[in-house]
């Protein structure tokens, strides 16, 4: 198991958010985290690397206990977050983004030149500030920044966010892509059946807790799944 | 002609006085970016970089204790953002102002009891205070060449620091956004210490440059620090290249107020030109709307 969260309890002050969850993701999988806005999957991804301090339970990055370290020994675990708003730097150049990301990768010159090839993009913008590039491009760069650093695993918070869906297409294409060549995937997302035909299996949280698991192709008719969204007053995302 | 000559001598003593206050500028500036602290103790690494090396040059050559003074200040500089900013992150800018200025003072009255009252100064560089170059028919004293020189390899060095290596990369990465700085890998809060560190490194440097000219005093350091602020905020906040032309600018405004003006009115002309540029252009000269702190984020 790559990734294993137990019993994991955080919050913001004395509101907890995230109330006792348990979930994991073996290697070479596509995990999906489903749920309505403020159902505390960004407050969990953030205790999981330690931006946010868990209050309670347990976190295993490939076999070693991680819970309480600082968030920028997170890398070092092979495990990469790509965060809610793709949170580029504005003003350093693309190729900076890039190598910021490999900031503890020592090949990070010859790391460069594969994410390169692998978004072509990239390389045209390569000394176009961050800030200006597209959102869809943005998200790109974000990707691409976290593949500088090798990992194992990536979590990924929201990648469609905000981008048109030919756009969408491409980022799930591509998430695919990623686990095909050996990286495994942890996916939040609120697209629920773009999420579900990508991944092996799914978890729907609701308010903080895990309401429903299970493989991905049984969730998709499972209509408990819609509930969680359309119960909490969310907006239609159910095509 | 005459009168033309004087013109230069005021304007080159502008620009040497403006330089100090380029380095103290640029100074405030990364320490803003890297940690949105405004460093109102800024001006006291210049003073304790000249007292230290005025103290030291009587055991060692001078090279050797400018470079002592460099080091020593740096980890003073260091030491500060350890003991007083590392936990304090959470504070409004309004608290760590006043931290600022309180270890201003502070470091003031420390200087005042490890040596005393009376102004010191380090001896010229290269020949003494009688020495001059001729210059388009102004006469320059070579300290002065060597001021000029030495901020300018500073902001070159700090230029490529900043620019093309790796840490250097790091902090500006830091500074434009936090969180994902960290989830890179890069240990925000020692990036903040170094901020704290090469910014007293580089006022060290200064204050050991400009001793022979300004003499050292333990009391030079506040009247720098709010120069090297309006310097800053003049340029524009963020952009430690912009401060090195408002540094410049406030000399050169001091120099010509002092040439035609009563002396006491150099401040006030400095700071009536501040509130104009502010009235025009609210973030300075260079700076872009929006170019914040991190803290505000
Ligand atoms: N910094 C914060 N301070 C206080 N409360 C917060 C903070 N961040 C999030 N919350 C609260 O925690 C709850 C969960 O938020 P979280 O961002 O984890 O949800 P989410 O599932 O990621 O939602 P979305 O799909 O909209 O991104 C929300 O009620 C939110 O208001
Ligand atoms: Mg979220």
């Amino acid at each position: 198991m790559l990734l294993q969260v137990k019993n994991l309890r955080c919050g913001y002050g004395s509101l907890e958010v995230v109330h006792g969850i348990s979930l994991h993701v073996c290697a070479g999988e596509i995990v999906g985290l489903l749920g309505a806005n403020g159902a505390g999957k960004t407050s969990l991804l953030k205790s999981v690397v330690g931006l946010l301090q868990p209050w309670q339970g347990e976190i295993h990055v490939d076999g070693r206990p991680t819970r309480g370290q600082a968030a920028w020994r997170s890398i070092s675990h092979s495990m990469v977050l790509v965060p809610e708003g793709k949170m580029i730097f504005a003003d350093l150049t693309v190729r900076e983004n890039l190598l910021i990301g490999g900031y503890r990768n020592p090949d990070r010159a010859m790391q460069i030149e594969i994410v390169f090839d692998r978004f072509p993009l990239l390389r045209e913008r390569a000394s176009q500030l961050g800030g200006t590039l597209s959102g869809g491009e943005q998200q790109m760069l974000a990707l691409g920044r976290a593949l500088m650093a090798r990992p194992k695993i990536l979590l990924l918070d929201e990648p469609s966010l905000g981008l048109a869906p030919l756009m969408v297409k491409e980022v799930f294409d591509e998430i695919v892509r990623m686990r095909d060549q050996g990286l495994t995937v942890l996916l939040v997302e609120q697209n629920v059946t773009a999420t579900l035909q990508v991944a092996d299996r799914a978890y729907v949280m609701e308010t903080g807790d895990i309401i429903l698991e299970g493989q991905a192709a049984d969730l998709m008719h499972n209509p408990e799944v819609k509930r969680a969204y359309l119960g909490k007053g969310g907006k239609e995302i159910w095509e | 002609m005459e009168s033309g000559n004087l013109e230069l001598q005021y304007f080159l003593s502008g620009i040497t006085k403006g330089s100090i206050y380029a380095v103290v500028a640029i100074g405030f500036n990364l320490i803003y970016s890297a940690t949105g602290v405004l460093n109102f103790a800024q001006g006291e690494f210049v003073m304790l970089g000249g007292m230290v090396a005025v103290t030291l040059a009587r055991f060692v050559p001078l090279p050797v204790a400018l470079a002592g003074a460099v080091v020593i200040v740096a980890l003073v500089g260091c030491l500060l953002e350890i003991l007083f900013f590392r936990r304090l992150q959470r504070h409004s800018i309004l608290h760590l102002v006043i931290i600022t200025i309180g270890l201003s003072i502070v470091l003031q009255e420390i200087a005042l009891h490890l040596w005393d009252e009376k102004v010191r100064s380090l001896p010229y560089f290269t020949g003494n205070e009688i020495s001059t170059l001729k210059f388009l028919g102004a006469a320059i004293s070579p300290q002065v060449l060597w001021v000029l020189a030495t901020v300018a390899v500073i902001v070159v060095l700090l230029h490529i620091f900043l620019k093309y290596t790796l840490p250097g990369r790091a902090m500006r990465a830091g500074s434009s956004n936090p969180s994902a700085a960290m989830l890179a890998g890069i240990n925000i809060a020692n990036m903040r210490t170094l901020a704290f560190g090469l910014s007293a490194a580089i006022g060290a440097l200064a204050g050991c440059v400009i001793s022979p000219i300004t003499m050292t005093h333990y009391e030079m350091g506040a009247p720098l620090a709010i120069k090297g602020f309006a310097a800053a905020i003049v340029g524009g906040l963020g952009n430690p290249m912009a401060a090195v032309l408002g540094g410049l600018m406030v000399g050169v405004l001091e120099a010509y107020s002092v040439s035609r003006l009563p002396a006491a009115y150099s401040d006030v002309t400095v700071f009536a030109v501040l509130l104009l540029v502010l009235f025009v252009r609210p973030h300075g000269f260079w700076g872009r709307p929006g170019g914040e702190s991190v803290r505000e984020h």
